[in-house]
This record gives structure tokens, C-alpha cells and sequence, in this order.
């Protein structure tokens, strides 16, 4: 949840608020985040003190207008991008105090990611393109491309192991991306626009495998979305306006997981 | 992730395909054109390598190379015979003689006269008759393939010089004997061999007619201690086979612009090969910039995305080598029937081979910068 900050602190409704929905420790946990790109006239203040906290096993919806700050506090969270000032501690490690190197290895063991355009390797396999995070963490080969193949299976695509991803349509392709960012056990995971390229009924459909997926163990969610039809599966929801975090509301996640459940 | 990363590489086959027929071309460009300098500078060699059996070659201190004509005195060969150490010194004339073919054409020709007695000097090899025919009246060698080439009839329609055939030598009646065999001249003249008295016979008067002296050494003799004798005892130098063909080819390496063309072609083909190359594979890079963004989201380090892209690059440089030297030492093969000059020792792939590795970790080294600076935040950037 979020925590109360200066101006730019997140305004929780009364009634809306809830612990988390798995335990009480917190996966992300940030404070008064900044960042400014370019400098000058030119200097565009994308984020502008945000103050969040995202809880083990929760799923929370970053939503807001184009260019209002979504994108790059993701990539703080999930360790791409340097924050100009304040805190960010993500899985109780200050991503601040790491070099690239232990960045890259913090990422590789402990960070999921879905991107919008799913970036699979086109002339892998897909079970090659789920590997890559394990052959990233140095797991053999074969076990890499056999665990790939399991998750694969899990996420409906078991018979397509060998086939490349031009094969298949938007959803299984998200799926893929999906299995790949599962695939070496992250604790959080980071989706950006998970259903903006497909449609109604297959983004629904990637959303409850997400939901199924968050509804488990300790795996937080860190869900960047326009699509208002997919809000319903988020236990919160950030809204994002200019640099800061207007508003946090709870969705209907836990209890589609629950119903689930 | 290596196996990933050769996949990544040969995936796309049309893209492939494209890098290697670009490094391929690079490579080929580079073996191709200093073969045949190789093979140029080797035939300025060609007529003094066909007497292996000769240990020093006696000439006038201002020779330069081998066709070059600084006569010495007859006194010149029995004082050369009279040094110790000497089991034997032959005198050779080797000079450019008008000649008039039977159909009448005009040229010149480079006529080589061997010791009368010996025939110390002939050729190695005879393709039809034998040496012994130039003791023959008037009978010169003349080369089998020259015969159809640069001693053709033209005005007779094109008829090759064959034995029996008769040619005029600065004006002397000479006699076609017998054809020899041996490997392409650098020299674009005829080589005709006739013995040592009537080369001199054929040749304008001149006071001084013998170009070398040939010195066999005695079994035992140390050939530097020959050697300085000569030069103590004669106001001649005696090279060794090996200094004589390094002098021919200095000269003319240096005389006839051959090295500074030869270099520019070679460079040409780097610089051509180098820009094919760095502009495929930076293509190449920047096609799969997002996938190696999301890479390095995903976790991988610098390090581990440097041995991605050098061994991306380390690959198709190998293949390309292979290809490249394959097609230039194919059109070698195809050129060896002609006098046209190829020659690839082990210097011209291991050159290549050190060109075609800095053309490509140059242009590997440029993708890298491309791929090293990319923030993983952009694949969140759609």
C-alpha cells in the first residue's frame, strides 16, 4: 500500500484500503522516487516523488495517461533505470547502493519481465526464447530448454515447443512471454501493457493466467495498463497523473482469486 | 546463451546469408589480389629458380635483376674457374635479340646462351626433343607455350612456331629444335635458349657478351668463403639463388610501381571489405537491438552480451574466411592452365585471415558499442 508523503503522496479512499493479500511483508517499497531526463529547458520531470509500496503476492495495476510517469517507474522498480533521489527498495534490497553488474544479476535472479511487444527472439524457439532467463542464471542448457518446455506446458503450449514465435498468434505469443518471465521463479514480476496488442477476449484471457499465476505463492505483479476492461483483476490500482500517484483504489483481484481459490 | 547466440546469428537466413556474402566478398577480395601479387613477384623469380643446381651466380656489381644487361669480359670465367672451392663455372649470355617470325612478324626476345660443351644453363624441363638437339646447326629452344602464344603467327593465321620451324635472330638463321617446358616469366618476352657461342654469334658486336658466370662448388666447400674469394679476386659480385631472386624482385617491386598498385588493390579490398562488413553486421546488431535490450533487462550482464555479439562475429568471420579463400583459391586453380600470375603460400590466408579478424571486431567492436550503451528501459518503450 501506499504510504502518505508530502503532496505527492497517494490518496488511498476511505473503505478501499486492505492489508495485502499474502502476508504483510512488502516486495517493493519506495519512497519519494524522482527522475529527471535531459536537463535544461529540455528537462522533463517524469517522476516527481512517488511513494508506493507493492506487497508480497499482490497485483497492482500502475494505470494513468500516456507519458504520465508509468513506464519509467517500473523500470526503477525493476532495476533498469537509476532513480534521481528517494528510495526504492525491491525485495529488500536498495537497488541504489548496486553496481550495473549487481544489477544485472539482482534482475536476472529476482525480476520477471512482460513487455508490450513481447520481444521473443524470432529465430528461437519458443522454448528457447522461455530458457533465456535460466541460460542468463547459467542453468545447463538442456535442463534450461526442459524447464522452459514444462512452463510452456503449463501455460497451454506444450505441443508448440519447437515452433518459432512468428507461428503463433498474439496470445500464445504472449503467453510465451509470460512463461519466459515465470520461468526462473522471479519475485516480482513486471508486465508492461500485457494486453494492449491483443484483443478483448485473448487479453482476458492472458489476465487470468497472470491472476492464476499471482494468486499462489509470494510472486508480486507490477501490472502497467490503459486497458480499463482488465482493472477488475488487479488487488490494487495506482492511478498515475504527472510524475506522482494520485490515487490508489482496490480492485477485484483478490476476489476473483478467492472465487478461484 | 552461446548456442542461443549462433541461432540468433544464422536464424534469419536471408540476413545471414547477406553478412556472409559481404565478408565472403571482403575475404576473397583480399586473398585474390595478393595471391596474384604473390604470384607476380614469384615469376620475376621464375628463370633464375630453373637452375637450383647453381650455387652462386657471378655478374657485374651494377646488376639489378635478372634481365638486367651489364656484361662482364671473357677473363671473367677463368678467373671465376681458377678460385678454389670451384668445381665448376659456366659462362651464360642472357640478352634481348630482335627476332622475325616465318610469317614475318617482328619482335624481341630474351635469348638465353648456355655453355656450348655442358649445356650447363638449359632449361630443366623439354616437352618435345631434347637438350642435346641444340647442338644441332642453328638450333635454338623455344618455350611450348609461348609457341602458341607469344610466338604465334599471327599473319599465318594464327599457326603456333613448331619444330623444324626456321626464325631469323637479329638477322641469323635459327633453327626451332626442340620446345622446353617451365613456369610463367614475369618478362613478357619470349625466352629462346641457344648455346653460349651462337648467342654470341647472333648478337651485335660487342666487346663484352657474358652476363653471368654459373659456379658450381666443390662438395665440402664453404660457400661463403667462395663467395668472398670471387669478390676479393674479381671486381664481380656472386650472389646465391636465393639473394639473386630477392634482388630481382626488390627491383622490380620497387621500379615498377607493381607493389604500390598491388597495395592499393589490396587495400581497396580491406577498405571495400571492411565497409561491407561493418555495415552488414551493424545492420545486423541494430535488427536485433531489442532482442538484446530485452536480454539485458531479463539480466545479462555487459560481459556475457561482448561474447554474445564477438562470437556472432568470431563465427561468421571463420565461415566467411573459409568462403572467401575457397572461391580466390578457385579461380586460382582455374587460372593455373593460363601464364597468368597466382600464387596463395600459407602468408596470403593467414593475411587474410588477420584482416578479415579486424574487420570484424571492428565491426563487431561498433555494434557492441551500440548494444553496451542501450538502456534495457527501452524495451519497456514498446
Amino acid at each position: 500500500m501506499t504510504t502518505p508523503h508530502s503532496n505527492n503522496t497517494a490518496t488511498i479512499p476511505p473503505g478501499n484500503t486492505r492489508a495485502a493479500p499474502q502476508g504483510n511483508s512488502v516486495a517493493v517499497r519506495c519512497r519519494n522516487l524522482t527522475k529527471t531526463y535531459g536537463s535544461g529547458d529540455a528537462a522533463v520531470r517524469a517522476l516527481r516523488g512517488v511513494d508506493l509500496d507493492v506487497q508480497r503476492g499482490e497485483m497492482l495495476m500502475l494505470v494513468g495517461p500516456s507519458g504520465c510517469g508509468k513506464t519509467t517507474l517500473i523500470s526503477v522498480v525493476a532495476g533498469v533505470l537509476d532513480r534521481d533521489e528517494g528510495e526504492c527498495a525491491v525485495l529488500g534490497q536498495d537497488l541504489a547502493s548496486l553496481n550495473s553488474s549487481q544489477k544485472a544479476a539482482f534482475r536476472a535472479k529476482n525480476v520477471g519481465f512482460v513487455f508490450q511487444s513481447f520481444n521473443l527472439i524470432p529465430t528461437l524457439s519458443i522454448a528457447e526464447n522461455v530458457a533465456v532467463p535460466l541460460l542468463i542464471n547459467r542453468v545447463p542448457r538442456k535442463e534450461a530448454i526442459a524447464r522452459g518446455a514444462e512452463i510452456l506446458a503449463k501455460v497451454g503450449l506444450g505441443d508448440r515447443t519447437k515452433s518459432l514465435p512468428t507461428k503463433l498468434s498474439g496470445g500464445q505469443q504472449q503467453r510465451v512471454a509470460i512463461a519466459r518471465a515465470l520461468v526462473h521463479s522471479p519475485k516480482l514480476l513486471v508486465c508492461d501493457e500485457p494486453t494492449s496488442a491483443l484483443d478483448h477476449k485473448t487479453g482476458q484471457k492472458v489476465m487470468e493466467l497472470l491472476r492464476g499465476i499471482a494468486m499462489g505463492g509470494d510472486l508480486s505483479l507490477i501490472v502497467v495498463t490503459h486497458d480499463q476492461r482488465i482493472f477488475e483483476f488487479a488487488d490494487r490500482i495506482a492511478e498515475m497523473d504527472d510524475g506522482r500517484i494520485e490515487r490508489v483504489t482496490t480492485g477485484q483481484g483478490h476476489a476473483i482469486a478467492a472465487a478461484a481459490l | 546463451m552461446y548456442r542461443l547466440a549462433i541461432k540468433m546469428l544464422m536464424g534469419d537466413r536471408l540476413k545471414y546469408f547477406g553478412l556472409l556474402a559481404g565478408m565472403s566478398f571482403a575475404a576473397m577480395m583480399i586473398a585474390q589480389q595478393a595471391s596474384i601479387f604473390v604470384g607476380l613477384i614469384s615469376q620475376t623469380g621464375t628463370f633464375i629458380r630453373g637452375l637450383p643446381y647453381v650455387d652462386l651466380w657471378v655478374m657485374d656489381e651494377q646488376v639489378r635483376f635478372s634481365e638486367d644487361q651489364q656484361p662482364l669480359p671473357d677473363t671473367a670465367l677463368p678467373r671465376v674457374r681458377g678460385i678454389e672451392g670451384v668445381e665448376w663455372a659456366s659462362p651464360m649470355f642472357k640478352g634481348w635479340l630482335p627476332a622475325r617470325l616465318p610469317d614475318g612478324t617482328r619482335l624481341n626476345a630474351i635469348v638465353v646462351g648456355i655453355d656450348d660443351a655442358t649445356l650447363i644453363g638449359g632449361p630443366l624441363a623439354m616437352h618435345e626433343g631434347t637438350l642435346e638437339d641444340l647442338r644441332r646447326d642453328d638450333a635454338i629452344l623455344i618455350h611450348y607455350k609461348e609457341a602458341g602464344t607469344k610466338l604465334k603467327l599471327e599473319k599465318a593465321g594464327g599457326r603456333t612456331l613448331r619444330i623444324g620451324d626456321r626464325i631469323s635472330l637479329n638477322d641469323h638463321d635459327a633453327f626451332v629444335a626442340a620446345t622446353f617446358d617451365s613456369d610463367p616469366s614475369f618478362f613478357w618476352d619470349p625466352v629462346i635458349y641457344t648455346t653460349y657461342s651462337r648467342a654470341v654469334q647472333f648478337s651485335p658486336p660487342q666487346r663484352n657478351l657474358m652476363h653471368y658466370v654459373l659456379v658450381k662448388l666443390k662438395p665440402g666447400a664453404d660457400l661463403e668463403e667462395v663467395r668472398a674469394h670471387i669478390e676479393r679476386a674479381t671486381p664481380y659480385k656472386a650472389l646465391t639463388q636465393d639473394e639473386f631472386i630477392a634482388l630481382t624482385r626488390d627491383f622490380i617491386a620497387e621500379k615498377t610501381g607493381i607493389l604500390i598498385n598491388f597495395g592499393i588493390a589490396i587495400g581497396l579490398g580491406f577498405f571495400v571489405g571492411m565497409l561491407v562488413t561493418g555495415q552488414t553486421f551493424f545492420n545486423f546488431t541494430l535488427d536485433n537491438l531489442r532482442y538484446f535490450a530485452a536480454i539485458k533487462a531479463m539480466g545479462a550482464s555487459s560481459w556475457m552480451l561482448i561474447r554474445m555479439v564477438m562470437l556472432q562475429v568470431l563465427v561468421a568471420a571463420t565461415l566467411s574466411l573459409g568462403i572467401g579463400l575457397g572461391i580466390a583459391a578457385l579461380m586460382g586453380q582455374q587460372l593455373k592452365e593460363t601464364d597468368l600470375a597466382f600464387l596463395m603460400p600459407w602468408q596470403v590466408p593467414a593475411l587474410t585471415a588477420a584482416s578479415l579478424l579486424f574487420i570484424s571486431l571492428l565491426a563487431g567492436g561498433l555494434s557492441l558499442i551500440k548494444v553496451l550503451r542501450l538502456e534495457p528501459g527501452v524495451v519497456f518503450k514498446g
